[in-house]
């Protein structure tokens, strides 16, 4: 009976997720330029945090490596972009991403705890500072034009790549695998006698998404218009996924989603109601989440829910 | 038949002999016991038959074949199952997802997912864990997460399992029914190699036993043997025991 219950919530999860996917899907034809600019940099927050939780969520490894892949996926755009069309060179941009987070996580996915997280932080500045160095000494420019794609099709393609990474981390979180990489997460070693081959799952799960992010940075590249290694490398883009998960929650599969909607809405409406105050409202807000939601937005609702259950029960 | 034997195994951390030269066997269907004061080794030994740490020099084989050289997931799934010291059970994950893990990654074949669910429920009514399957395995008494890494250690079908410490920190009654435990695990034939310092439990259940100090083989025997071995007692209590007599 509890099994039917588990698999009818799911079912409704499906259904409503489903739904929601529907009405986006032709929100170009009725939602404004602005409004449709505005969806795509939600899905893109979306994509990096999803991305970020398939592997550092259940594990534990703190990644902040996502500026990397991010960045990567950008830069393979600008480079590519007016040598071939839109589908490939978005393919290549995740393709990228994925083989670095395959090399990057054969090296270092032994290091644990901070380590870890400072290894990958210091990828980022690396790859910055190599590609400026190469930018500046030998194309003698500093930053590159990426081709222009109008604001519909970067919307499909942002939500296509939306859509193939919430129901990738979906089916990772129910499969075995979900079940291993948190085992991980619990105690590495006790996971490895159990059978479980840690060094191949972590390293292709990172691979996995990095590739998501590779690809959204592919697509960004071409809205931005502009880049230089400062902008497609930005280390706000490492913390950033860190903190929405953080924000929206990690407990469920849908907490770090609503976290970076969330987010990411608010981001744009402080820039542009509030510019010169943008970034002190923005910390704040954080603060306060970081100190008084441990659990996030998620955590604060389960936890209504429950006084309200058990308020319910307690009267006769 | 020997299922487990070792040969000159020898471990350094930094210039310390933990493993000096040890030489040992484990027949099939034996169980055999794993003693000596703290510090001797015992624990390093099963790092090093589980693959969790690499010998500085001699082999270990597993029915014949050379396990030194292997990962541990490898050494799992090759049929060596293992026990922890400190128990490390997956602490948030639910009692049967914990056993689960075991039988969908450890066994040497693979399982279809409904196969490894039967399987884990099976282990779990043989250690009598099954009402609690649901409940998360950190909310456990001491005595059930030692049954559950048990389980866990089951699941991947093992042909020799390494029990590190089932009874210390348990009080008597869970004591006898760990001791009961081991023999139902003998009985599914399933070779055991234990550490264990209660020695009313080492006496009553293990055909034989190895006793280690200070890295090194002193003493192996039947338990019979090994109460009544002068240096075993001297390694134990110190010489003067014997200054009386």
């Amino acid at each position: 009976m509890n099994r039917t219950a588990i698999s009818s919530k799911n079912l409704l999860f499906l259904g409503s997720l489903f739904l929601v996917f529907f009405l986006l899907a032709f929100f170009p034809l009725y939602g404004s330029v602005y409004n449709v600019i505005l969806v795509t940099a939600i899905f893109m927050h979306i994509v990096l945090t999803v991305s970020w939780v398939i592997f550092s969520g259940p594990t534990g490894y703190i990644s902040l490596a996502s500026a990397a892949f991010f960045g990567v996926g950008i830069y393979t755009s600008a480079i590519l972009g007016k040598a071939f069309p839109l589908p490939i060179v978005i393919c290549f941009g995740a393709l990228a991403s994925f083989c670095l987070a395959l090399l990057v996580g054969a090296l270092t996915l032994r290091l644990r705890g901070i380590y870890f997280s400072m290894f990958t932080f210091g990828l980022v500045l690396l790859i910055q500072q190599l590609l400026l160095w190469y930018e500046v000494n030998i194309t003698h420019t500093r930053g590159r034009f990426v081709f222009v794609v109008n604001n519909t099709t970067i919307y499909y393609v942002m939500f296509i790549i939306l859509v193939a990474l919430i129901l990738t981390a979906y089916f990772i979180r129910r499969s075995k695998y979900g079940l291993a990489l948190q085992s991980i997460g619990e105690d590495e070693e006790a996971s490895a006698h159990t059978g479980v081959n840690v060094t191949v799952l972590k390293t292709i799960i990172f691979a996995v998404s990095a590739l998501f992010a590779g690809a959204a940075g592919a697509i960004i590249a071409t809205r931005w218009t502009y880049i230089d290694p400062y902008i497609a490398f930005n280390p706000l883009f490492s913390f950033m996924p860190v903190l929405m998960a953080i924000f929206g929650g990690m407990g469920q599969f849908y907490g770090p989603i609503i976290g970076a909607v969330i987010f990411a809405y608010l981001q744009e409406i402080l820039i542009t109601r509030f510019p010169y105050y943008y970034m002190l409202i923005f910390g704040s807000i954080l603060v306060v989440a970081i100190l008084y939601l441990p659990g996030g937005l998620v955590g604060l609702v389960q936890k209504l829910r429950e006084g309200g259950l058990a308020r319910q029960h307690a009267d006769p | 038949m020997r299922i487990l034997e070792g040969e000159g195994v020898t471990k350094y951390f930094g210039g310390l002999a933990a493993i000096s030269n040890v030489g040992f066997h484990v027949d099939q269907g034996e169980i055999v016991g794993l003693i000596g004061p703290n510090g001797a080794g015992k624990t390093t030994l099963f790092n090093l038959i589980s693959a969790a740490l690499v010998p500085n020099s001699g082999v270990i084989r597993f029915k014949g074949e050379k396990i030194s050289a292997l990962k541990p997931h490898q050494v799992c799934r090759a049929g060596v199952a293992r026990t922890f010291q400190s128990v490390k059970i997956f602490g948030n994950i639910p009692v049967l997802g914990n056993v689960l893990l075991g039988s969908l990654f450890g066994t040497s074949t693979g399982m279809s997912s409904a196969d490894a669910a039967r399987e884990a429920m099976e282990l779990l009514e043989f250690v009598g864990l099954s009402t609690m399957r649901a409940t998360p395995a950190k909310d456990l008494t001491l005595a059930n997460q030692k049954r559950l890494e048990v389980a866990r250690a089951l699941a991947t079908m093992p042909e020799l399992l390494l029990i590190d410490e089932l009874i210390a920190g348990l009080n008597p009654t869970e004591t006898a029914l760990a001791m009961e435990l081991v023999t139902r695990i003998r009985e599914r034939g399933i070779t055991i190699l234990m550490i264990e310092h209660v020695m009313k439990a080492i006496m009553s259940i293990c055909d034989r036993v190895i006793v280690l100090h200070h890295g090194e083989k002193i003493a192996e025997g039947t338990p019979q043997q090994i109460v009544n071995s002068k240096t075993v007692v001297e390694v134990y209590l110190g010489e003067q025991a014997y200054a009386g007599n």
